[in-house]
């Protein structure tokens, strides 16, 4: 009996681990099926590169050109700057801050991690927005530099403590060895440590990237959603994932505009695929 | 010549320079949303029905709806993240199935939400036909945090210590039974931390109920696990964007919540772990 | 002598490592075995082999033939192949519980469910290896507590509670101090009327002081087995005496 039970929880605890494989396969089989029906009726090629984006007139355009590059400027206004911020976060927290500051830096990190994309697009279109407005005395403040300013701050947490990890696993001897020398403590971590842990950060940087290309709700709320090829930086963008969220609600299921939100949902799901099987890649490269 | 000395507190003062550049925001946020949505919080505020189309009332039945999504996400995902950690820390051998099951956990985990937000869609609303429902939100939530609870059961644990496991095993315990009476017991306080971020997660997130759950304005309780519901990050999201004329107060409350409601959560896992480390044993 | 153990052609590797090589011999009931040789000799894996602790390693493979009581270890059932055969750890292990339940584990994991036995067994367990005077009056507290020595008798107690035949020592004074040490051996002394004991050690003089027979092994290999007496006065192999002198080790 008591072997009995035993085999029945083993086999249930496979069961689970197996379970993780079937999500992932069935969020990619159902993208797949609902998604790839767009593409009997729109080719490919108009889909990835036309310059349009008119789901609902007739007849309606699925071009997602300028959703990609409204995600692309967006993400890389975000990476520009929270790049160097969150790796020089990382940095201070890891090698220069006292142990009391490291803990209070490392709650606050956490405390910025934990706010919800809801809260910090609300945040931003109250305060950021007039303020990108009047600065550069714009017509609207929602654009893609509010955005990428939004996103930056959400990826930050994903870069410090990720980088932070590395950086702190880096082995004390090489650190030792550097000082030894004759080194400073400037020198030690810009020539040592930092190469040392080259690859988690790159890691960091990649998995905060994917963060952002993913972020939904603050981006919708500030970028200011026009799904035109975007001239500027300070011009409202409209990003794939913005789209998803806005339409589908509106989207009839079973419609042409259905199966195209979806096939930006492919699109998505692999970029984020990409990212994260890089990034876990330079993780554990030992 | 550059003086080494100098070069290493000029570099010092630019880190410490990026570290202000996001704590104080981080800070501002925070103060902000408590000085301005404060005043908006009164036992009114929180137990009654929004009104005149969400310009006035409380904002009940989305604390109610968004406490039933966790509540629902988390009871389905713990016993099978759970589970699957024990899988992956216990029983799991190095070899191709086990490395596609992490692959298959590092890319849950970097799933945007918003495509959970279609997967949810697409197979629970759509294929199962639960409709847009508590039922069909609650368990996209608890997908999107499975692979939180995952990582963090199992680093709980793998740090439980191999020795206890070799002892137990030397005194004739099955496998089964060293996990259930020596492992377990020992990893709790991480697995519950796991699980409680992975709930601020869920209740923080808007992106995946959208299209599964949330209703728009719904002054009312759901009945059953089929009903829609409000949900505070989508009320909040509605209440800023889509409705014009909101008083700010309003929203201000409505986001001080929500935000209330995520730092409780993790304060209260920071707590668990703090008071873990300060009284482990080994 | 009455055989307990029959070990015949058993090599062991780890992955490419050959751990243990081509071993032959045998253990009798109610004996202490002492087991010496150097670090990475394979002593320690010869221990682990008894109670199939070794099977834990990803990489074990194993060849041969290893029996207790007449029946192939690898066809017994393991958890009770390990009620069998008991053992003690190099550092005293406590589990993370009271002092109580450390001793109960095992007899709990077996089925015994009766507080009444739970609480004769675990008396019994821990007088047979002096420990009850010291700890009676405070079974509820974590074994923690306890200093080294009473943890790695604690451990004894333990392993004594779940009623074994055997008993496997890993280094068992490793981290003590020489009164505690004396301590254990002195249960070991005693407990020899009850169980066959094997007892792996670094320090030469404790397998001289307690050890019936005593082996040596070198590189994986035994070198020689035989009366303590014997092997510390006129051994065959030179390698035994040199160690035995402390020229290596």
């Amino acid at each position: 009996m008591r072997k009995f039970k035993e085999f029945i929880v083993e086999k249930l605890i496979l069961i689970c681990g197996l379970f993780c494989i079937l999500v992932v396969v069935l969020i990619f089989i159902f993208l797949l099926k609902e998604g790839l029906t767009l593409f009997k009726t729109v080719p490919l090629s108009h889909f990835l590169f036309g310059k349009n984006w008119y789901p609902i007139s007739e007849p309606a355009q699925f071009g997602i050109l300028p959703l990609i590059l409204g995600s692309l400027l967006v993400t890389v206004g975000a990476a520009i700057i929270s790049i160097p911020i969150g790796v020089g976060c990382a940095i201070y927290i890891a090698e220069v801050a006292p142990l009391k500051t490291k803990e209070i830096l490392k709650a606050g990190i956490e405390l910025l991690a934990a706010i919800p994309s809801v809260v910090l697009g609300f945040i931003g279109m109250i305060t950021l927005v007039p303020w990108i407005k009047t600065i550069f005395k714009l017509p609207t403040g929602l654009t893609a530099l509010s955005g990428s300013i939004m996103l930056a701050f959400m990826a930050m947490p994903t870069i410090v403590s990720i980088a932070e990890d590395a950086l702190y696993s880096v082995p004390k001897s090489y650190k030792e060895g550097a000082l030894a020398l004759g080194a400073t403590r400037w020198q030690t971590i810009w020539r040592v440590e930092l190469s040392a842990a080259s690859s988690g950060i790159l890691a960091a940087v990649m998995l905060g990237i994917g963060r952002v290309i993913g972020e939904t709700m603050a981006v919708m709320m500030i970028t200011g959603n026009s799904a035109v090829i975007p001239t500027s930086i300070l011009e409202p963008v409209r990003t794939l994932t913005a789209t998803i969220a806005a339409e589908m609600g509106e989207a009839v299921v079973g419609s042409e505009h259905y199966f195209a939100l979806f096939a930006i949902g492919i699109v998505l799901f692999l970029i984020s695929f990409a990212i994260n099987v890089t990034a876990d890649m330079f993780l554990h490269k030992k | 010549m550059r003086n080494p000395r100098r070069t290493e507190k000029i570099a010092f003062f630019f880190l410490f320079l990026a570290t202000l550049l996001i704590v104080i925001p981080v800070g501002l946020i925070v103060v902000i949303i408590i000085q301005k949505g404060l005043p908006a919080i009164n036992w009114q505020f929180l137990s009654d029905m929004p009104r005149q189309g969400m310009r006035s009332g409380g904002i009940f039945p989305a604390i109610v709806g968004t406490i039933y999504l966790v509540l629902g996400a988390i009871i389905f995902a713990l016993p099978i993240g759970l589970l699957a950690a024990i899988y992956l820390s216990e029983y799991s051998k190095d070899n191709f199935l086990t490395r596609i099951i992490k692959l298959a956990i590092v890319n849950l985990a970097g799933v945007p939400s918003v495509v959970y937000g279609l997967f949810g869609l697409a197979l629970f609303v759509v294929f199962f036909k639960f409709g847009a429902s508590i039922l069909s939100g609650a368990l996209t939530l608890g997908i999107m945090i499975l692979p939180i609870i995952i990582t963090a059961s199992r680093e709980a644990l793998e740090s439980v210590p191999d020795s206890f496991r070799e002892v137990s095993l030397s005194l004739g315990a099955s496998k089964w039974q060293t996990i259930r009476h020596i492992v377990l017991p020992n990893a709790i306080p991480g697995i519950l931390t796991g699980t409680i971020l992975g709930l601020g997660r869920a209740a923080g997130e808007t992106a995946p109920i959208l299209f599964t759950v949330a209703a728009f304005y719904l002054p009312r309780l759901p009945k059953s696990i089929f009903d829609q519901v409000m949900a505070l990050p989508y009320h909040l999201y509605v209440i800023s964007t889509q409705v014009p004329n909101v008083d700010e107060k309003i929203r201000y409350g409505t986001a001080l919540v929500l935000l209330a409601l995520v730092l409780f959560m993790n304060l209260i896992a920071i707590i668990i772990r703090y008071q873990f480390r300060k009284r482990k044993k080994w | 002598m009455v055989e307990k153990f029959i070990i015949q052609n058993l090599d062991i590797w780890f992955g490419s490592i050959h751990a243990l090589k081509n071993l032959n011999m045998q253990i009798y009931a109610n004996e202490i075995l002492s087991v010496i040789g150097p670090a990475n000799s394979g002593k320690t894996t010869f221990l682990r082999m008894l109670n199939r602790l070794n099977e834990l390693e990803v990489n074990f493979r194993r060849d041969g033939s290893v029996k207790l009581d007449d029946i192939e270890i690898c066809k017994m059932n393991i958890e009770l192949l390990r009620k069998k055969v008991g053992m003690v750890f190099a550092l005293p292990l406590p589990l993370p519980l009271s002092i109580f339940d450390n001793v109960a584990y095992g007899a709990r994991m077996h089925g015994i469910k009766n507080k009444n036995k739970l609480r004769q067994i675990v008396e019994d367990s821990l007088s047979r290896a002096y420990l009850w005077e010291e700890v009676k009056d405070r079974l509820k507290t974590s074994a923690f507590k306890l200093s080294g020595g009473q943890q790695q008798r604690l451990c004894i107690a333990r392993t004594l509670a779940v009623n074994p035949d055997v008993i496997l020592f890993d280094e068992p004074c490793s981290g003590l101090d020489p009164i505690s040490t004396a301590k254990v051996e002195e249960a070991m002394l005693k407990l020899k009327k009850d169980y066959t004991i094997i007892l792996v050690t670094n320090n030469v003089k404790q397998a001289a002081r307690v050890g019936d027979r005593t082996a040596f092994f070198l590189n994986a290999e035994l070198i020689e087995v035989g009366e303590t007496g014997k092997i510390f006065t006129s051994p065959f192999d030179r390698r035994t005496d040199d160690y035995i002198r402390g020229k290596f080790g």
